[in-house]
Protein backbone atom coordinates (compact mmCIF):
# COMPACT_ATOMS: atom_id res chain seq x y z
CA UNK A 1 0.00 0.00 0.00
CA UNK A 2 1.08 3.41 -0.82
CA UNK A 3 -1.36 5.95 1.24
CA UNK A 4 -1.52 9.32 0.31
CA UNK A 5 -3.75 12.44 -0.02
CA UNK A 6 -5.16 13.82 -3.52
CA UNK A 7 -5.68 17.91 -3.18
CA UNK A 8 -7.82 19.53 -5.41
CA UNK A 9 -6.76 23.22 -6.03
CA UNK A 10 -9.78 23.85 -8.49
CA UNK A 11 -12.17 23.90 -5.83
CA UNK A 12 -10.16 24.26 -2.60
CA UNK A 13 -11.74 27.60 -1.07
CA UNK A 14 -8.63 28.10 1.32
CA UNK A 15 -11.05 27.83 4.56
CA UNK A 16 -8.52 26.40 6.65
CA UNK A 17 -10.57 23.50 8.12
CA UNK A 18 -8.29 20.90 7.01
CA UNK A 19 -5.49 22.78 9.24
CA UNK A 20 -8.17 22.99 12.51
CA UNK A 21 -9.78 19.54 11.86
CA UNK A 22 -6.00 18.61 11.83
CA UNK A 23 -4.79 19.93 15.10
CA UNK A 24 -8.01 18.99 17.03
CA UNK A 25 -7.57 15.39 15.93
CA UNK A 26 -3.94 15.21 16.59
CA UNK A 27 -3.71 17.30 19.39
CA UNK A 28 -4.68 14.16 21.65
CA UNK A 29 -2.72 12.13 18.97
CA UNK A 30 -0.03 9.72 18.64
CA UNK A 31 2.15 12.50 18.22
CA UNK A 32 0.24 15.35 20.54
CA UNK A 33 -0.02 17.59 21.97
CA UNK A 34 0.94 20.03 18.63
CA UNK A 35 2.05 22.97 21.34
CA UNK A 36 1.19 26.54 20.87
CA UNK A 37 3.07 28.93 22.09
CA UNK A 38 1.47 32.22 22.98
CA UNK A 39 -1.47 31.22 21.43
CA UNK A 40 -3.23 34.80 22.92
CA UNK A 41 -0.24 36.77 23.39
CA UNK A 42 1.01 39.41 20.38
CA UNK A 43 2.90 36.81 18.68
CA UNK A 44 0.76 33.38 18.12
CA UNK A 45 2.74 30.89 16.59
CA UNK A 46 2.80 26.93 17.11
CA UNK A 47 3.16 23.22 15.32
CA UNK A 48 0.85 22.39 12.58
CA UNK A 49 0.81 19.40 10.14
CA UNK A 50 -1.00 21.58 7.76
CA UNK A 51 -0.87 24.61 6.52
CA UNK A 52 -2.64 26.54 4.08
CA UNK A 53 -0.49 29.30 1.53
CA UNK A 54 -2.51 31.10 -0.68
CA UNK A 55 -1.47 32.22 -4.26
CA UNK A 56 -2.05 34.96 -6.84
CA UNK A 57 -1.12 32.79 -10.55
CA UNK A 58 -1.34 35.17 -13.27
CA UNK A 59 -0.82 38.20 -13.13
CA UNK A 60 -4.28 40.75 -13.37
CA UNK A 61 -6.74 41.06 -15.56
CA UNK A 62 -5.86 37.21 -16.11
CA UNK A 63 -4.95 35.96 -13.02
CA UNK A 64 -6.64 33.34 -10.36
CA UNK A 65 -6.17 32.78 -6.49
CA UNK A 66 -5.05 29.43 -5.46
CA UNK A 67 -5.28 28.18 -2.06
CA UNK A 68 -2.50 25.75 -1.56
CA UNK A 69 -2.83 23.04 1.61
CA UNK A 70 0.54 21.70 2.27
CA UNK A 71 1.17 18.71 4.54
CA UNK A 72 3.99 15.93 4.51
CA UNK A 73 3.61 14.51 0.98
CA UNK A 74 4.87 10.72 2.45
CA UNK A 75 7.58 10.91 -0.23
CA UNK A 76 8.61 7.18 -1.42
CA UNK A 77 12.51 8.81 -1.21
CA UNK A 78 11.95 10.28 1.72
CA UNK A 79 15.16 12.16 2.31
CA UNK A 80 14.26 13.42 6.15
CA UNK A 81 13.89 8.77 6.70
CA UNK A 82 17.46 8.87 5.40
CA UNK A 83 19.58 11.77 6.88
CA UNK A 84 17.51 10.89 10.53
CA UNK A 85 20.55 10.18 13.02
CA UNK A 86 18.68 7.95 15.07
CA UNK A 87 16.60 6.54 13.60
CA UNK A 88 13.59 7.96 15.20
CA UNK A 89 12.05 9.07 11.29
CA UNK A 90 10.63 6.18 9.72
CA UNK A 91 8.50 5.38 7.05
CA UNK A 92 6.45 1.99 7.00
CA UNK A 93 7.00 -0.62 5.09
CA UNK A 94 3.07 -1.76 4.92
CA UNK A 95 1.39 1.71 4.10
CA UNK A 96 4.24 3.94 3.06
CA UNK A 97 3.36 6.91 5.72
CA UNK A 98 6.65 8.78 6.89
CA UNK A 99 6.60 8.85 10.52
CA UNK A 100 8.62 9.89 13.91
CA UNK A 101 9.11 7.95 16.97
CA UNK A 102 8.56 10.42 19.87
CA UNK A 103 10.59 8.54 21.85
CA UNK A 104 13.36 7.91 19.65
CA UNK A 105 13.97 11.75 18.01
CA UNK A 106 16.68 14.06 19.44
CA UNK A 107 15.40 17.02 18.08
CA UNK A 108 18.20 17.86 15.76
CA UNK A 109 16.28 19.33 12.92
CA UNK A 110 18.21 17.51 10.28
CA UNK A 111 15.10 16.28 9.12
CA UNK A 112 13.50 19.24 8.42
CA UNK A 113 16.21 20.87 6.23
CA UNK A 114 15.86 17.74 4.04
CA UNK A 115 12.52 18.66 3.92
CA UNK A 116 11.65 20.35 0.64
CA UNK A 117 7.89 20.64 1.27
CA UNK A 118 8.39 22.31 4.99
CA UNK A 119 6.39 19.37 6.68
CA UNK A 120 8.30 19.26 9.94
CA UNK A 121 8.21 21.38 12.68
CA UNK A 122 9.87 21.05 16.30
CA UNK A 123 7.67 20.98 19.11
CA UNK A 124 9.94 23.20 21.46
CA UNK A 125 8.25 22.22 24.44
CA UNK A 126 8.58 18.40 24.04
CA UNK A 127 11.89 19.05 21.89
CA UNK A 128 10.94 16.37 19.12
CA UNK A 129 10.19 16.81 15.43
CA UNK A 130 6.37 16.36 14.72
CA UNK A 131 4.43 15.71 11.18
CA UNK A 132 1.73 15.11 9.65
CA UNK A 133 0.50 10.99 10.59
CA UNK A 134 -1.84 11.29 8.14
CA UNK A 135 -3.83 10.62 11.09
CA UNK A 136 -2.10 6.48 11.54
CA UNK A 137 -4.05 6.40 14.69
CA UNK A 138 -7.67 7.42 12.78
CA UNK A 139 -7.47 5.08 9.34
CA UNK A 140 -7.79 1.56 10.84
CA UNK A 141 -9.48 2.13 13.78
CA UNK A 142 -11.61 -0.99 13.74
CA UNK A 143 -14.08 1.03 16.17
CA UNK A 144 -14.71 3.56 13.87
CA UNK A 145 -17.53 3.67 10.88
CA UNK A 146 -15.65 2.57 7.41
CA UNK A 147 -16.64 5.87 6.44
CA UNK A 148 -14.83 7.61 9.18
CA UNK A 149 -11.49 5.71 8.32
CA UNK A 150 -10.09 8.45 7.18
CA UNK A 151 -7.54 11.58 7.96
CA UNK A 152 -9.44 13.94 9.78
CA UNK A 153 -8.78 16.67 7.14
CA UNK A 154 -9.78 14.72 4.25
CA UNK A 155 -13.36 13.96 6.65
CA UNK A 156 -13.53 17.70 7.52
CA UNK A 157 -13.09 19.02 4.07
CA UNK A 158 -16.25 21.17 3.01
CA UNK A 159 -15.36 21.69 -0.74
CA UNK A 160 -14.37 18.16 -1.31
CA UNK A 161 -10.86 19.40 -2.11
CA UNK A 162 -9.35 16.00 -0.16
CA UNK A 163 -8.98 12.62 -0.81
CA UNK A 164 -7.33 9.98 0.62
CA UNK A 165 -6.33 6.38 -0.61
CA UNK A 166 -4.12 3.62 -1.82
CA UNK A 167 -1.77 5.44 -4.70
CA UNK A 168 -0.50 1.66 -5.08
CA UNK A 169 -3.84 0.28 -6.57
CA UNK A 170 -4.57 1.88 -10.02
CA UNK A 171 -7.90 1.37 -10.08
CA UNK A 172 -8.39 3.69 -6.25
CA UNK A 173 -10.26 6.62 -6.69
CA UNK A 174 -7.19 8.83 -5.64
CA UNK A 175 -4.68 7.00 -8.77
CA UNK A 176 -7.92 7.34 -11.43
CA UNK A 177 -8.49 10.81 -10.24
CA UNK A 178 -4.90 11.60 -10.97
CA UNK A 179 -5.00 10.11 -14.54
CA UNK A 180 -7.88 11.93 -15.46
CA UNK A 181 -7.17 15.20 -13.83
CA UNK A 182 -3.24 15.33 -14.52
CA UNK A 183 -2.62 15.74 -11.54
CA UNK A 184 1.18 16.53 -10.28
CA UNK A 185 3.96 16.32 -7.55
CA UNK A 186 5.60 19.64 -6.48
CA UNK A 187 9.50 20.31 -7.29
CA UNK A 188 9.28 16.95 -8.87
CA UNK A 189 13.04 17.72 -9.85
CA UNK A 190 14.36 17.22 -6.20
CA UNK A 191 13.26 13.40 -6.68
CA UNK A 192 11.68 12.89 -3.32
CA UNK A 193 8.63 11.05 -5.07
CA UNK A 194 6.26 12.60 -3.34
CA UNK A 195 3.03 10.88 -2.40
CA UNK A 196 0.75 13.44 -2.26
CA UNK A 197 -0.44 14.79 -5.69
CA UNK A 198 -2.28 18.02 -6.68
CA UNK A 199 -5.23 18.49 -8.89
CA UNK A 200 -4.67 21.68 -11.38
CA UNK A 201 -7.55 23.93 -11.62
CA UNK A 202 -9.86 23.61 -14.45
CA UNK A 203 -10.35 25.15 -17.68
CA UNK A 204 -13.25 27.51 -17.25
CA UNK A 205 -15.18 29.84 -19.34
CA UNK A 206 -14.66 33.54 -18.76
CA UNK A 207 -16.78 35.33 -17.02
CA UNK A 208 -17.54 38.10 -19.77
CA UNK A 209 -17.01 41.91 -18.05
CA UNK A 210 -16.94 43.89 -21.20
CA UNK A 211 -19.10 44.37 -24.04
CA UNK A 212 -22.25 42.60 -22.67
CA UNK A 213 -24.94 43.91 -25.28
CA UNK A 214 -27.68 45.59 -24.45
CA UNK A 215 -29.17 45.61 -20.84
CA UNK A 216 -31.88 43.47 -20.22
CA UNK A 217 -34.79 44.79 -17.77
CA UNK A 218 -33.42 42.68 -14.76
CA UNK A 219 -30.38 45.24 -15.47
CA UNK A 220 -32.34 48.47 -16.04
CA UNK A 221 -34.10 48.30 -13.32
CA UNK A 222 -31.26 47.50 -10.71
CA UNK A 223 -29.68 50.49 -12.40
CA UNK A 224 -32.51 52.45 -11.54
CA UNK A 225 -32.72 51.09 -7.95
CA UNK A 226 -29.27 52.03 -7.52
CA UNK A 227 -29.68 55.30 -8.54
CA UNK A 228 -32.62 55.77 -6.27
CA UNK A 229 -31.53 54.33 -2.75
CA UNK A 230 -28.77 55.96 -1.41
CA UNK A 231 -26.25 54.18 0.48
CA UNK B 1 19.01 29.62 7.15
CA UNK B 2 19.16 30.23 10.57
CA UNK B 3 23.02 30.23 12.04
CA UNK B 4 22.63 28.93 15.16
CA UNK B 5 25.69 30.23 17.47
CA UNK B 6 26.83 26.69 18.64
CA UNK B 7 26.68 24.49 15.48
CA UNK B 8 29.04 27.39 14.54
CA UNK B 9 31.16 27.02 17.46
CA UNK B 10 30.78 23.29 16.71
CA UNK B 11 32.30 23.34 13.56
CA UNK B 12 35.12 26.09 13.93
CA UNK B 13 36.23 23.95 17.01
CA UNK B 14 36.17 20.34 16.05
CA UNK B 15 37.67 21.46 12.11
CA UNK B 16 40.61 22.82 14.01
CA UNK B 17 40.79 20.20 16.89
CA UNK B 18 40.86 17.42 14.01
CA UNK B 19 42.66 19.20 11.40
CA UNK B 20 45.55 20.02 13.98
CA UNK B 21 45.42 15.97 15.38
CA UNK B 22 46.12 15.09 11.65
CA UNK B 23 48.85 17.23 11.15
CA UNK B 24 50.25 16.18 14.52
CA UNK B 25 50.00 12.60 13.69
CA UNK B 26 51.59 13.10 9.68
CA UNK B 27 54.64 15.13 11.06
CA UNK B 28 54.88 12.17 13.86
CA UNK B 29 54.58 9.53 10.52
CA UNK B 30 56.86 11.22 8.14
CA UNK B 31 59.14 13.24 10.60
CA UNK B 32 57.65 16.00 8.96
CA UNK B 33 60.68 19.10 10.12
CA UNK B 34 62.68 16.46 11.83
CA UNK B 35 60.08 15.55 13.40
CA UNK B 36 58.19 16.44 16.43
CA UNK B 37 59.52 15.23 19.74
CA UNK B 38 56.71 13.60 22.42
CA UNK B 39 56.87 16.63 24.43
CA UNK B 40 56.43 18.78 21.56
CA UNK B 41 53.18 16.19 20.33
CA UNK B 42 51.79 16.22 23.65
CA UNK B 43 50.50 19.70 24.14
CA UNK B 44 48.95 20.39 20.98
CA UNK B 45 47.24 16.37 21.20
CA UNK B 46 45.73 17.72 24.23
CA UNK B 47 44.32 20.66 23.32
CA UNK B 48 42.98 18.79 19.31
CA UNK B 49 41.23 16.57 21.90
CA UNK B 50 39.90 19.32 23.60
CA UNK B 51 38.69 21.43 20.97
CA UNK B 52 36.91 18.36 19.54
CA UNK B 53 35.80 17.21 22.77
CA UNK B 54 33.75 21.20 23.15
CA UNK B 55 32.92 21.51 19.99
CA UNK B 56 30.97 17.65 20.19
CA UNK B 57 29.48 19.16 24.01
CA UNK B 58 28.59 22.57 22.37
CA UNK B 59 26.54 20.53 19.53
CA UNK B 60 25.09 18.06 21.62
CA UNK B 61 23.93 21.21 24.00
CA UNK B 62 22.30 22.81 20.27
CA UNK B 63 19.99 19.68 20.32
CA UNK B 64 16.28 20.19 21.42
CA UNK B 65 15.97 16.88 23.21
CA UNK B 66 19.55 16.52 24.30
CA UNK B 67 18.42 13.01 26.53
CA UNK B 68 18.19 11.24 23.39
CA UNK B 69 21.53 11.93 21.78
CA UNK B 70 23.34 8.84 22.19
CA UNK B 71 20.75 7.74 19.51
CA UNK B 72 22.92 9.80 17.15
CA UNK B 73 25.08 6.77 16.61
CA UNK B 74 22.06 4.39 15.40
CA UNK B 75 22.08 4.96 11.76
CA UNK B 76 25.19 5.05 10.58
CA UNK B 77 24.00 3.83 6.83
CA UNK B 78 22.32 6.18 5.96
CA UNK B 79 22.64 9.23 7.94
CA UNK B 80 25.81 11.56 7.58
CA UNK B 81 24.85 13.11 10.82
CA UNK B 82 25.19 9.91 12.66
CA UNK B 83 28.44 8.58 11.06
CA UNK B 84 30.05 12.31 11.92
CA UNK B 85 29.31 11.25 15.44
CA UNK B 86 30.71 7.49 14.74
CA UNK B 87 33.82 9.03 13.90
CA UNK B 88 34.15 11.64 16.18
CA UNK B 89 33.39 8.93 19.24
CA UNK B 90 35.99 6.90 18.09
CA UNK B 91 38.16 9.42 17.35
CA UNK B 92 39.12 10.52 21.31
CA UNK B 93 39.78 6.56 22.19
CA UNK B 94 42.21 6.26 19.24
CA UNK B 95 43.84 9.59 19.68
CA UNK B 96 44.29 9.53 23.57
CA UNK B 97 45.95 6.50 23.57
CA UNK B 98 48.37 7.58 20.46
CA UNK B 99 49.33 10.68 22.96
CA UNK B 100 49.52 8.53 25.85
CA UNK B 101 52.08 5.97 23.92
CA UNK B 102 53.68 9.06 22.50
CA UNK B 103 54.38 10.57 26.58
CA UNK B 104 55.03 7.36 28.46
CA UNK B 105 55.62 4.26 26.24
CA UNK B 106 59.62 3.26 25.38
CA UNK B 107 61.07 3.47 21.96
CA UNK B 108 59.65 -0.33 20.93
CA UNK B 109 55.83 0.27 21.40
CA UNK B 110 56.77 3.07 18.39
CA UNK B 111 54.74 0.49 15.71
CA UNK B 112 51.77 0.20 18.48
CA UNK B 113 52.00 4.13 18.38
CA UNK B 114 51.99 4.61 15.11
CA UNK B 115 48.83 1.97 14.33
CA UNK B 116 46.51 3.90 16.85
CA UNK B 117 48.24 7.50 15.27
CA UNK B 118 47.18 6.50 11.51
CA UNK B 119 43.63 4.94 12.79
CA UNK B 120 43.23 8.37 14.25
CA UNK B 121 44.49 10.10 11.51
CA UNK B 122 42.18 8.26 8.79
CA UNK B 123 39.04 9.05 11.55
CA UNK B 124 39.48 13.08 11.72
CA UNK B 125 39.78 12.68 8.13
CA UNK B 126 36.88 10.67 8.50
CA UNK B 127 35.14 13.31 10.84
CA UNK B 128 35.81 16.32 8.97
CA UNK B 129 34.70 14.80 5.84
CA UNK B 130 31.40 13.64 7.36
CA UNK B 131 30.46 17.09 8.96
CA UNK B 132 30.60 18.67 5.90
CA UNK B 133 28.47 15.70 3.84
CA UNK B 134 25.92 16.80 6.61
CA UNK B 135 25.71 20.25 4.72
CA UNK B 136 26.36 19.18 0.91
CA UNK B 137 24.16 15.67 1.12
CA UNK B 138 20.85 18.15 1.18
CA UNK B 139 19.41 18.41 -2.00
CA UNK B 140 16.91 21.23 -0.73
CA UNK B 141 19.80 23.82 -0.38
CA UNK B 142 22.02 24.74 -3.19
CA UNK B 143 24.15 26.59 -1.85
CA UNK B 144 25.39 23.78 0.10
CA UNK B 145 24.59 21.06 -2.86
CA UNK B 146 28.05 20.63 -4.24
CA UNK B 147 31.78 19.10 -3.50
CA UNK B 148 33.05 22.53 -2.52
CA UNK B 149 31.36 22.07 0.63
CA UNK B 150 33.11 18.87 2.26
CA UNK B 151 36.49 20.48 0.08
CA UNK B 152 36.10 23.26 2.29
CA UNK B 153 35.38 22.29 5.52
CA UNK B 154 38.49 20.16 5.13
CA UNK B 155 40.57 22.58 3.77
CA UNK B 156 39.75 25.27 6.57
CA UNK B 157 40.04 22.47 8.88
CA UNK B 158 43.63 21.79 7.87
CA UNK B 159 44.73 25.36 7.50
CA UNK B 160 43.31 26.31 11.26
CA UNK B 161 45.76 22.95 12.64
CA UNK B 162 48.29 24.14 10.97
CA UNK B 163 47.97 27.76 12.93
CA UNK B 164 47.28 26.15 15.91
CA UNK B 165 50.27 23.63 15.41
CA UNK B 166 52.87 26.61 14.87
CA UNK B 167 51.74 28.63 17.94
CA UNK B 168 53.02 26.12 19.75
CA UNK B 169 56.05 25.98 18.04
CA UNK B 170 58.97 27.78 19.38
CA UNK B 171 60.71 29.84 16.02
CA UNK B 172 63.79 27.95 15.54
CA UNK B 173 61.57 24.45 14.84
CA UNK B 174 58.84 26.19 12.41
CA UNK B 175 60.81 25.47 9.39
CA UNK B 176 58.77 23.85 6.90
CA UNK B 177 55.35 23.99 9.27
CA UNK B 178 55.48 27.59 7.69
CA UNK B 179 55.45 26.54 4.21
CA UNK B 180 53.14 24.08 5.11
CA UNK B 181 50.25 26.79 6.78
CA UNK B 182 51.16 28.57 3.51
CA UNK B 183 50.36 26.40 1.08
CA UNK B 184 47.16 25.30 3.03
CA UNK B 185 46.39 29.16 3.14
CA UNK B 186 46.68 29.15 -0.15
CA UNK B 187 44.15 26.14 -0.88
CA UNK B 188 41.74 27.11 1.52
CA UNK B 189 41.32 30.30 0.21
CA UNK B 190 41.48 29.64 -3.39
CA UNK B 191 38.44 26.99 -2.97
CA UNK B 192 36.18 29.11 -0.11
CA UNK B 193 37.08 32.13 -3.15
CA UNK B 194 35.84 29.36 -6.00
CA UNK B 195 33.01 28.91 -3.48
CA UNK B 196 32.08 32.40 -3.40
CA UNK B 197 31.95 32.63 -7.07
CA UNK B 198 30.22 29.70 -7.82
CA UNK B 199 27.13 30.69 -5.14
CA UNK B 200 26.29 33.86 -7.16
CA UNK B 201 26.49 32.36 -10.67
CA UNK B 202 22.99 31.94 -12.20
CA UNK B 203 21.53 28.54 -11.76
CA UNK B 204 19.26 26.02 -12.78
CA UNK B 205 17.31 25.82 -9.12
CA UNK B 206 14.20 25.33 -7.80
CA UNK B 207 11.64 27.96 -8.50
CA UNK B 208 8.02 29.12 -6.98
CA UNK B 209 7.07 27.64 -10.19
CA UNK B 210 8.28 24.17 -9.84
CA UNK B 211 7.28 24.48 -5.94
CA UNK B 212 3.68 25.01 -7.22
CA UNK B 213 3.27 23.11 -10.22
CA UNK B 214 2.14 26.25 -12.12
CA UNK B 215 5.14 26.32 -14.61
CA UNK B 216 3.69 28.68 -17.35
CA UNK B 217 2.13 32.03 -15.41
CA UNK B 218 4.09 34.01 -13.08
CA UNK B 219 3.49 32.92 -9.60
CA UNK B 220 3.24 35.49 -6.41
CA UNK B 221 2.32 34.97 -2.93
CA UNK B 222 -0.95 36.42 -1.18
CA UNK B 223 -0.89 34.84 1.97
CA UNK B 224 1.07 32.96 4.63
CA UNK B 225 -1.72 31.30 6.30
CA UNK B 226 -0.20 32.49 9.15
CA UNK B 227 0.19 36.17 11.10
CA UNK B 228 3.30 35.18 13.31
CA UNK B 229 6.64 33.41 12.81
CA UNK B 230 6.50 29.80 12.28
CA UNK B 231 9.40 26.86 12.85
CA UNK B 232 10.06 27.29 8.70
CA UNK B 233 10.20 31.23 8.98
CA UNK B 234 12.31 30.87 12.42
CA UNK B 235 14.69 28.44 10.58
CA UNK B 236 14.88 28.59 7.48
CA UNK B 237 13.42 32.49 6.62
CA UNK B 238 17.05 34.01 7.69
CA UNK B 239 18.54 36.72 5.35
CA UNK B 240 21.19 39.13 5.35
CA UNK B 241 21.98 42.05 2.20
CA UNK B 242 23.97 41.84 -0.51
CA UNK B 243 25.98 45.00 0.75
CA UNK B 244 26.29 42.84 4.31
CA UNK B 245 27.34 39.65 2.95
CA UNK B 246 30.09 41.36 0.73
CA UNK B 247 31.60 43.55 3.87
CA UNK B 248 31.30 40.01 6.03
CA UNK B 249 33.14 38.08 3.53
CA UNK B 250 36.44 41.24 3.33
CA UNK B 251 36.31 40.93 6.99
CA UNK B 252 36.90 37.06 6.54
CA UNK B 253 39.51 37.11 4.23
CA UNK B 254 41.45 39.77 5.88
CA UNK B 255 41.49 38.09 9.09
CA UNK B 256 41.61 34.55 7.94
CA UNK B 257 44.00 34.68 5.24
CA UNK B 258 45.56 37.93 4.54
CA UNK B 259 47.03 38.41 8.31
CA UNK B 260 47.84 35.29 8.87
CA UNK B 261 49.72 34.97 5.44
CA UNK B 262 51.13 38.65 6.70
CA UNK B 263 52.61 37.00 9.58
CA UNK B 264 53.90 33.93 8.25
CA UNK B 265 55.85 35.10 5.65
CA UNK B 266 57.46 37.63 7.89
CA UNK B 267 59.47 35.03 10.06
CA UNK B 268 57.11 34.92 12.93
CA UNK B 269 57.61 34.77 16.45
CA UNK B 270 55.66 32.05 18.67
CA UNK B 271 53.63 35.76 19.93
CA UNK B 272 53.25 36.80 16.64
CA UNK B 273 51.52 32.95 15.57
CA UNK B 274 49.33 32.87 18.98
CA UNK B 275 47.45 36.10 17.49
CA UNK B 276 47.28 34.84 13.58
CA UNK B 277 45.51 32.08 14.58
CA UNK B 278 43.22 33.72 17.06
CA UNK B 279 42.38 36.02 13.97
CA UNK B 280 42.26 33.32 11.58
CA UNK B 281 39.92 30.95 13.92
CA UNK B 282 37.74 34.61 14.56
CA UNK B 283 37.80 34.90 10.88
CA UNK B 284 36.31 31.11 10.27
CA UNK B 285 33.14 31.82 12.71
CA UNK B 286 32.67 35.10 10.35
CA UNK B 287 32.98 32.31 7.51
CA UNK B 288 30.40 29.98 9.33
CA UNK B 289 27.97 32.36 9.75
CA UNK B 290 28.15 33.34 6.47
CA UNK B 291 27.74 29.66 5.07
CA UNK B 292 24.54 29.32 7.44
CA UNK B 293 23.03 32.61 6.24
CA UNK B 294 23.78 32.65 2.86
CA UNK B 295 22.10 29.50 2.23
CA UNK B 296 19.01 29.64 1.02
CA UNK B 297 16.02 26.35 1.64
CA UNK B 298 13.08 25.96 -0.93
CA UNK B 299 10.97 25.93 1.45
CA UNK B 300 11.30 29.64 1.00
CA UNK B 301 9.94 29.34 -2.24
CA UNK B 302 6.25 28.13 -0.44
CA UNK B 303 6.79 31.60 1.54
CA UNK B 304 7.15 33.58 -1.41
CA UNK B 305 10.58 33.61 -2.34
CA UNK B 306 10.69 33.79 -6.87
CA UNK B 307 13.63 31.40 -7.15
CA UNK B 308 16.17 29.41 -4.10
Amino acid sequence: MRLGLVIDLDVCVGCHACAIACKQWNASGMTGALTDYEPYGAEPSGVWFNRIRSYEVGEYPVSKTINFPMSCMHCEDAACVTVCPTGASYKRAEDGIVLVDQDKCMGCNFCSWACPYGARELDRATGTMKKCTLCADRIYDQNLAVEDRQPACVLTCPAHARMFGDFDDPESAVSRTVRERSGYQLMPELGYNPTNHYLPPRKAKPIPIENLGKPGFKEKLKTFVNKVVKR
Amino acid sequence: MHPAFSVIFFTVSSGAGLGLFALLVLADLFKLGGGLSSQALLMPGILAIFLVGGGFLSSVFHLANPKNSWRAVMRFRTSWLSREGVFGLLFFPFASIYLGLAWLAPESWLPVRYVFGIVALLLSWAAIFSTGMIYACLKTIRQWNTPLTPANYLALGHFSGVLLLLAFLPQENQGLFVFLAIALLAVAAFLKAIYYFWIVAPHISSTINTATGFNRAKVKLLDQGHTHGTFLTQEFGFQVARKYRLILKAIFFLIAFVYPLMILIGNPTQGGMVIATISALLGLVVERWLFFAEARHVVNLYHGAQRC
